[in-house]
């Protein structure tokens, strides 16, 4: 690999940005497609479809054997809330290699003594999720069940495109929110993608089991398709 | 601590800029059960330094030997290990998996 592609590969993934690496296999030679740059490429498809799935790998192409290596950003972890499940969310999530914020503006919640291995900020999201720099590759999870809170963060994680948003809640209490945020001008699509009751269906009950049912979610989310449904 | 692959890609980088040799080991195939995934990176420089991970530890010694042999002649290597590989004795994956790595010279 030439020094100046290493270079550019680690400038965009310290922007947080993606990138493929497009390798010859018989020559050797090789480019670097960033993100932006990836419609205009002659395998744009491929590339595509290798960006949304993150998995690198060989693609025959008709310009021969090609090895592409893809390289998404780590996926980060936003979570409103600094509760019991959160307790044991944090530290799994990082566990999988997630970047973990924790944002409650309530002191008494947001200590460290309660979350010693993840960032736990007591701020409201207003302050603190602008510069957390939220994006695609980032999940979303509002667990305060206290509108002031999870709402404004929402409306933030949905601007942002997170490729996850949930937000705890009964139907009952996700309908009541659905009207709240409706009347902060959120449209249906975008309502559409909060996943709410929040967590996979597996009958979770204690809150690390209901942290598990979170990650989870959150991994389908990640590793499969947006068609796969899951 | 594990080494993530953007620690791993800077020090590639930090370590040709500061004028050592290095070369680059990605897998780039898996047949089987394979303890990492294609496109994991392992970096090693002109001493045997090495960082990062193409297998669960018991081909990395192979792979360092190959690309100490890469960074001294430019030439990119494909690798393959496996257990229907000769070198199975020696450096075979306990898993049943097969790999292919390729290892190129950072320029």
């Amino acid at each position: 690999m030439r020094l100046d592609i290493l270079s550019s590969l680690n400038t965009e993934r310290a922007a947080r940005r993606a990138v493929v690496i497009v390798t010859d296999v018989a020559s050797g030679e090789q480019r670097l497609v960033k993100a932006t740059d990836m419609k205009a490429d002659p395998l744009a498809d491929l590339l595509d479809k290798r960006l949304r799935s993150g998995k690198s790998g060989m693609e025959d192409t008709p310009q021969g054997n090609v090895f592409l290596t893809v390289y998404v950003p780590p996926p980060k972890l936003v979570i409103t809330g600094a509760v019991h499940i959160s307790q044991a969310l944090g530290p799994m999530a990082k566990m999988l290699g997630y970047d973990v914020t924790i944002v409650d503006p309530r002191t008494a919640f947001a200590t460290p003594e309660r979350f010693p291995d993840v960032k736990v900020l007591a701020q409201w999201p207003d302050d603190a999720l602008p510069s957390l720099g939220i994006d695609r590759y980032t999940a979303f999870v509002a667990l305060t069940h206290d509108p002031k809170i999870d709402d404004p963060a929402l409306i933030h994680a949905l601007s942002r495109e997170c490729f996850y948003i949930g937000a705890l809640g009964s139907k009952r209490t996700h309908g009541r929110r659905v009207e709240r945020l409706k009347a902060q001008g959120i449209d249906d699509n975008q309502l559409a993608r909060i996943h709410a009751p929040i967590g996979l269906s597996i009958g979770a009950a204690s809150p690390p089991e209901i942290a598990v049912a979170i990650m989870a979610e959150i991994i389908a989310r990640l590793r499969q398709s947006p068609e796969v449904k899951a | 601590m594990l080494a993530r692959d953007e620690d791993i890609l800077k020090a590639a980088e930090d370590w040709r800029k500061a004028g050592r040799g290095v070369a680059l080991a990605t897998v780039v195939q898996t047949w089987g059960s394979a303890p990492r995934p294609v496109g994991s990176n392992l970096v090693v420089d002109e001493e045997g330094n090495f960082l990062g991970s193409v297998s669960g530890g018991c081909v990395e010694g192979d792979v360092i030997t190959e690309a100490l042999d890469v960074i001294g002649s430019g030439k990119p290597k494909t690798l393959e290990f496996g257990v229907a590989d000769e070198t199975a004795w020696r450096a075979g994956l306990s898993c049943g998996g097969t790999i292919r790595v390729y290892v190129e010279r950072v320029e």
